[in-house]
């Protein structure tokens, strides 16, 4: 559990005046999760937003350690610097306990990344990678991605009068990184602080390499008003469009669950990206939305259940 | 050394033995055809607990390449090694360890490109990259091999140039032939390479840095221009490494290599192991009476300009070899490159290309000799009648 109080004091890593949105949730799921450490920390950053509004030459908004290489390959990237440590370690060229952390979108992490998180996973660095999970590529306009919800209209995949939006359901990123048999896996929520700071806490103790997927409003793709990004990530969690659940050593748990799961409409309705779903011709699409998402709540109690029996 | 020394080793062996000596920090690595055996051999060292590197087996060449870039601003010394495809597939992120200024040093096992899918010798791989701001070095055998990756380490690593290093070998021709080696004392390759130090390592924490930032219309052209500044730097501070070679190891080096040049009125200039051939035809036209000579260019990126030109100044006659296509209508790099060079000299021999080898095809002597005849017929005719050839091409 994490103190707000305590957290409050500790030093900022990620300093004001970079050229993220205003409301923009990458900064805020990064500040929550480099709380989860007082090591220092290397950081690796996939290209997307949170790279280039960060790091405009000649200026840093990171005061610690920033390396960014390309779009497909932050996982690689950071698999090299934390083995130079381990071969720096080894011969006492290094003292200090350093942790590192790797962050990426949706586009460099469901899509152009897979393979080189994927094989990061599987050599079993030990590292934490944090998806911020923005349902799109925003940082080139609002295209779709293997993320991007079905029934969401983005620039390459718009509703118009032959389309309601995405046709496809979103990969289960999360599933695919617990199915790498790695020490902790979790999906967290900036609207649920606690949850996440302390998600982020236990992937940054264990050893072997720890996955955050983290959903992150971007209300320049998402269409909903700047002051509004806690809420409509709280929606998000309330409605059980993205569920607060954690894989800790093959075990799937629910971290939070509202006490009534709100309907997935009240999510989809303040954002502009879903708002011709809720024209008569597409309200189909809505129903089976919200059948998708009870049907992934019960798969997920049912993960809970049977992996809680086989441990 | 004495002839009793000697070590059978094919050219991936050489690579391998020579990393070893060189025992870097990090290696990341995926196995390629005909590259494989050094990334196998390596792992032996690594496995017998023979080196104190930190192997990263990755699953891809565009992660083996990620993980370098990591690595080394990470302020270890890092090394890859690959072939064709598998340079391809990491070709974006040979750019951007260029461009970062890292050290990294790469054996390269020359092969053709795909398509179609061919496993054999040819240079269109890394002739591909000759404007990727690598340092370039083609060797003719496994000895030169070996000697030049211990070498590349403190070629990238100079404070003058810190630019990254492709050793380059023939496919199968050398990286899978068994030849002699005269291998260096260990201590004294540690002694010659040095620690591996660099300014601003990522791991120093209480330093931190930022590693590739967004670089805009501001800035991007003046840090392009240093690249270009330190592959010009290149030029003269290598000649500092080479001098420290010979002195540790006796063994005298320079950007090209001359082969009964000095007289010659036709010469052929070609790089890599069919050198090896070339010289074999030359001595035999000499007892002919016939003045051919040849000219090898071992350090191609930076191009050594000023060295080439004095090389050719007497020759009457150049036919240059390119072992890769470059598709431009007008010839292979190798030529396009020292025509370039000549037009400023001032000195204009009569100058032509082959195409040769591609995919494997072999070289034969009778191949080179036919190179020779036409070179003399242009002699004799003042006349180049095809500048663009294909040697060993079925027409």
């Amino acid at each position: 559990m994490a103190n707000i109080k305590e957290l409050a004091k500790q030093p900022e890593r990620l300093s004001g005046g970079h050229r993220l949105c205003a409301g923009c949730g990458a900064s805020i799921v990064v500040r929550q999760v480099l709380m989860g450490t007082k090591d220092p920390v290397v950081v690796g950053s996939a290209t997307g937003c949170l790279e280039v509004a960060t790091t405009i030459y000649p200026y840093t908004a990171w005061k610690i350690p920033f390396i960014h290489n390309a779009f497909e390959n932050v996982a690689a990237t950071i698999s090299g610097v934390e083995t130079a440590y381990r071969a720096l370690k080894k011969k006492g060229k290094i003292k200090k306990d350093i942790k590192f952390v790797a962050f990426g979108g949706d586009g460099g992490t469901y899509d152009i990344g897979l393979q080189s998180l994927s094989g990061a996973l599987e050599r079993g660095h030990n590292f934490v990678y944090v998806c911020y999970q923005n349902e799109a590529y925003m940082n080139t306009g609002v295209q779709r991605s293997g993320g991007t919800p079905k029934g969401a209209s983005t620039t390459t995949a718009p509703s118009g009068k032959a389309s309601y939006g995405k046709p496809q359901l979103r990969k289960d990123l999360t599933a695919i990184v617990a199915a790498h048999n790695i020490p902790y896996v979790a999906q967290g929520s900036a609207s649920h602080w606690n949850d996440l700071v302390t998600k982020a806490e236990k992937a940054f103790k264990v050893e072997g390499p720890a996955f955050l997927n983290v959903i992150s409003m971007c209300h320049r793709g998402w269409r909903f008003p700047q002051e509004d990004t806690i809420k409509i990530n709280k929606l998000a969690v309330e409605t059980g469009y993205w569920p607060l659940i954690e894989v800790e050593n093959g075990i799937w748990k629910f971290t939070y669950k509202p006490k009534e799961r709100k309907p997935v409409v009240e999510f989809l309705k303040p954002q502009g990206r879903f708002k011709h779903l809720f024209k008569e011709e597409n309200k189909f699409v809505l129903e089976e939305i919200q059948k998708d998402i009870d049907e992934n709540w019960a798969r997920l109690e049912r993960m809970c259940e049977a992996s809680c029996k086989v441990a | 050394m004495t002839k009793k020394n000697l070590i059978p080793f094919t050219g991936d062996q050489a690579v391998a033995y020579a990393m070893k000596q060189i025992d870097p920090d990090v290696v990341a690595a995926y196995p390629i055809t005909p590259q494989t055996e050094i990334v196998m051999n390596f792992s032996n060292y690594v496995a017998n607990g023979q080196v104190s590197t930190e192997m990263i087996p990755v699953e891809s060449e565009h992660s083996a390449m990620s993980a370098c870039v990591g690595a080394a601003a990470a302020g270890a010394r890092t090394m890859t090694a690959t072939s064709a495809n598998g340079l391809a597939l990491m070709w974006e992120i040979v750019y951007i360890a260029a461009s970062t200024r890292l050290p990294i040093v790469m054996p390269v096992v020359n092969r053709a490109l795909s398509g179609p899918i061919n496993i054999h010798c040819d240079h269109s791989d890394t002739m591909g990259c000759r404007d990727s701001g690598w340092i370039h070095i083609y060797c003719e055998n496994a000895q030169e091999v070996y000697e030049n990756t211990i070498l590349a380490i403190r070629i990238a690593e100079h404070k003058k140039i810190l630019l990254p290093v492709m050793v380059c070998q023939d496919g199968f021709i050398t990286s899978h032939a068994v030849e002699g080696l005269e291998l260096f004392d260990d201590k004294k390759v540690k002694d010659f390479i040095g620690e591996y130090k660099i300014e601003d390592p990522l791991l120093d924490v209480d330093h931190p840095v930022t590693y590739g930032p967004l670089d805009l219309q501001d800035y991007y052209f003046e840090h392009k221009r240093q690249q270009g500044e330190a592959m010009k730097a290149a030029l003269t501070a290598i000649p500092e490494v080479l001098k420290k070679f010979e002195k540790t190891f006796g063994r005298k080096y320079d950007f090209i290599e001359t082969y009964k040049l000095d007289d010659a009125e036709i010469a052929i200039v070609a790089m890599s192991s069919t050198a090896g051939t070339v010289k074999f035809v030359v001595d035999e036209l000499r007892q002919k009476g016939v003045k051919a000579g040849l000219l090898r260019p071992r350090i191609f990126r930076p191009f050594p300009k000023e060295k080439l030109i004095t090389a050719l100044k007497n020759v009457k006659a150049v036919a240059v070899l390119d072992r890769s296509e470059s598709f431009s209508a007008e010839g292979g790099p190798l030529y396009t490159d020292i025509k370039a060079a000549l037009y400023d000299s001032g000195i204009r021999p009569l100058i032509s290309n082959y195409i040769y080898g591609l995919g494997g095809r072999d070289i034969f002597p009778a191949d080179i000799n036919k190179v020779y005849v036409d070179l003399q017929d242009i002699l004799k005719t003042g006349k180049v009648k095809t500048p663009l050839n294909y040697l060993g091409s079925r027409e």
